[in-house]
């Protein structure tokens, strides 16, 4: 075991999977010399080398397209993203190269785009998205959110071994925030598979990112007032792991869909589809949606505060559920 | 070569009049008086090279060694198709052929075809990449990032453009303010060469060089191929807006007629055969035709096999691909 910070996590995921693989490679801005925005690469140009390690010029759709090229090759590419909002400038390439080209032509596209998503940090509106939901909607693509160290690291592995595209959000406000004992050596978190983060009866929060310490914080709060909540951190968004949110809906029978993004359109509107299908039968009271309104991500710190949903309001729902 | 240009021109007229007829659904795009682009740079290509043909480069699909058959089975849907139903018209990729598939958004494929190049130089294999677009594909931002990151990292590749002089209805003065697509090349520091698209001599040794160059680490060339669209943009436009002179001006340069003329003036072929080989093109063509209409179309029930490789155990294209763990 080693304490590891979730950036840690990640750049000790990629590097073993680096040393095992000599297919598998970087492509970014900045990612050499420099170490990355915010460093996950740092120390890995003087280890691995230019080779492996590739500065790109500044042309998202030119460092996507090839590493698409080069995973339908049968290397191993891992895109970084400065920040995850730019993924705009080459929708095209993921969502219409990458994520068809298994089913048109049997061309498999092993490839990880990571990079950084999400607010609180005043990032502004161009610094700040969670812009998951384009590429869960888009068949082909898999879309991963790890929340803890634990996971930022057996997550990556696992989509570095991954047969096809995967997207691999993480959220910047936890890359120095949170720290934990991870195991030292190689393990692997498998796609598809949620995480119970808290246990409890009586609602449950669904939800990702760095909305399951929102979700954690407001559990202990309602621990006390004798409201036991149950955090579900789904960790991959595609492929959804469904059981497990359909488990924790029977056992509770009221249920909290929390996101960062925003509302309109957000995966909480799937997930309650989903459990309006398949668990009707189980709910005592209405689901209920938590997200960011429906507007930019802003700058000024009172306005990304009240844009960000909080523990607050993960507290009055619950509260309001259970007296339903 | 003067096989597979009229291999590619007699297969389009096939493919039109079953599109004509009904069989054949969807866009279909002709690359008629177009045949010596692809035909004499594909021909260079050695079995680990790649290429990336576009929608008017039908002879790069067949110098690779795509069977006619399969090429109309693909145009009819059926399931020997190399998408097995899931693609049409050009759309057609096959990894043993070492045949990238380039996508409908124009250009998209040249950041890709970057790519291939890429695991070349990163494999250290001595192999190039051909990659083909049109002059209305030189607009887009794919593309300029794509010729700039090539030249940047000397990749093994040569871009080749089709000037057909339109782009759909669009001329090629409405696509650019530059005289020729070879005018861009200065931008990304790259060398560029500009060629008689319809002499598939010229073709062949401009990309022959190019070739040569890329093999031995110098980087990327750009060549521009002159030439012109002998039919509308796909097989329902019937271009009014090109003037007719136009037409009847290159029609007098078929690149096909050129070669025959070429072939038999230096005693290669006579009149007598080349005769025999167009009869023998016409009869391959009805026998893949017939193959290719046997083919099954394919079952509902595969509708979603090959979203995710956990799905696609049953496409037989998962075998041919060079990418582990597929
Ligand atoms: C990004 C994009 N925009 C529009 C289209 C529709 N479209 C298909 S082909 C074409 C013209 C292509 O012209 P050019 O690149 O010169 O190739 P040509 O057809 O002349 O060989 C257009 C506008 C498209 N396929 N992709």
């Amino acid at each position: 075991m080693a304490e590891r910070t979730y950036l840690e996590a990640i750049r000790e995921g990629i590097w073993e999977e680096m040393e095992r693989d000599g297919d598998v490679f970087l492509l970014g801005e900045d990612i050499g010399a420099y170490g990355g925005a915010f460093k996950v690469t740092a120390g890995m140009l003087e280890h691995f080398g230019e080779r492996r390690i590739i500065d790109t010029p500044l042309a998202e759709n030119a460092f996507l397209g090839a590493a698409i090229g080069a995973a339908i090759m049968g290397l191993r590419p891992i895109v970084e993203l400065q920040f995850a909002d730019f993924i705009t400038t080459a929708y095209d390439q993921i969502v219409n190269y990458a994520a068809k080209a298994r089913y048109r032509w049997g061309a498999g596209v092993p490839m990880v785009i990571r990079g950084p998503s999400g607010g609180g940090v005043h990032g502004g509106p161009f610094h700040s998205n969670n812009p998951e939901m384009p590429f869960v909607h888009t068949p082909g693509l898999k879309v991963v959110v790890p929340a803890s160290a634990y996971d930022a690291k057996g997550l990556i592995k696992a989509a570095i071994r991954d047969p096809d595209p995967v997207l691999y959000f993480e959220h910047k406000l936890l890359y120095r925030r949170i720290k934990e004992e991870i195991p030292a050596g190689d393990y692997v978190v498998p796609l598809g598979q949620a995480r119970i983060a808290r246990v409890g009866r009586d609602v449950s929060v669904i939800t990702y990112g760095a909305m399951v310490f929102v979700a954690l914080e407001a559990a202990e709060v309602l621990a006390k007032e004798g409201i036991e909540a149950e955090v579900i951190d789904l960790r991959c968004l595609v492929p959804l792991d469904e059981e497990a949110v359909l488990a924790s809906v029977r056992k509770t029978s009221r249920v909290i869909l929390l996101h960062e993004d925003t509302m309109q359109g957000g995966f909480a509107g799937e997930l309650a589809g989903r459990i309006a299908e398949k668990a009707f039968e189980s709910l005592d009271a209405p689901l209920m949606r938590i997200a960011s309104p429906d507007c930019p991500v802003p700058f000024s710190a009172p306005l990304e505060e009240a844009f960000l949903p909080n523990a607050k309001d993960v507290i009055e729902a619950a509260r309001s559920l259970k007296a339903y | 070569m003067l096989y597979s240009m009229k291999m590619m021109r007699e297969m389009e007229h096939r493919i039109e009049k079953l599109y004509r007829q009904g069989k054949i659904v969807g866009g279909v795009f002709f690359g008629r008086g177009q045949e010596a682009i692809s035909t004499g740079s594909a021909i260079l290509t050695e079995a680990e090279d790649a290429v990336c043909p576009c929608h008017r480069d039908l002879a790069a699909f067949l110098i690779r060694g795509m069977e006619p058959w399969v090429i109309f089975a693909h145009y009819l849907g059926r399931r020997d198709g190399p998408t097995r139903g899931r693609d049409g018209n050009t759309h057609m990729g096959s990894l043993k052929h070492r045949i990238i598939s380039y996508i409908s958004s124009m250009a998209a494929i040249v950041p890709v075809a970057n790519g291939v190049a890429f695991s070349f130089q990163y494999r250290k294999q001595p192999n190039v990449v051909l990659c083909y677009f049109g002059d209305g594909a030189t607009s887009r931002g794919e593309w300029h990032e794509a010729m700039n990151y090539g030249a940047v990292f000397k990749l093994p590749i040569v871009y080749l453009c089709n000037n057909n002089k339109y782009a759909y209805s669009t001329p090629t003065q409405r696509q650019m303010a530059v005289a020729h697509i070879t005018d861009r090349a200065s931008g990304y520091g790259m060398p560029c060469r500009r060629v008689d698209g319809n002499d598939v001599l010229a073709v062949y040794e401009a990309t022959q060089e190019a070739i040569l160059q890329a093999r031995s680490g110098g980087g990327p060339t750009l060549i521009e191929c002159e030439t012109f669209r002998m039919s509308g943009h796909s097989a329902h436009d019937g271009a009014e807006y090109v003037p007719k002179e136009l037409f009847e001006e290159w029609a007098g340069k078929c690149p096909i007629a050129r070669f025959e003329k070429v072939l038999r003036e230096r005693g290669l072929l006579t009149a007598e055969e080349i005769a025999r080989m167009y009869e023998r093109i016409a009869e391959e063509i009805e026998q893949a035709v017939q193959r290719a209409e046997e083919s099954p179309f394919p079952d509902a029930g595969e509708l979603l096999d090959g979203v995710f490789a956990d799905s696609q155990a049953k496409n037989p294209q998962a075998a041919a691909s060079p990418a582990k763990g597929n």
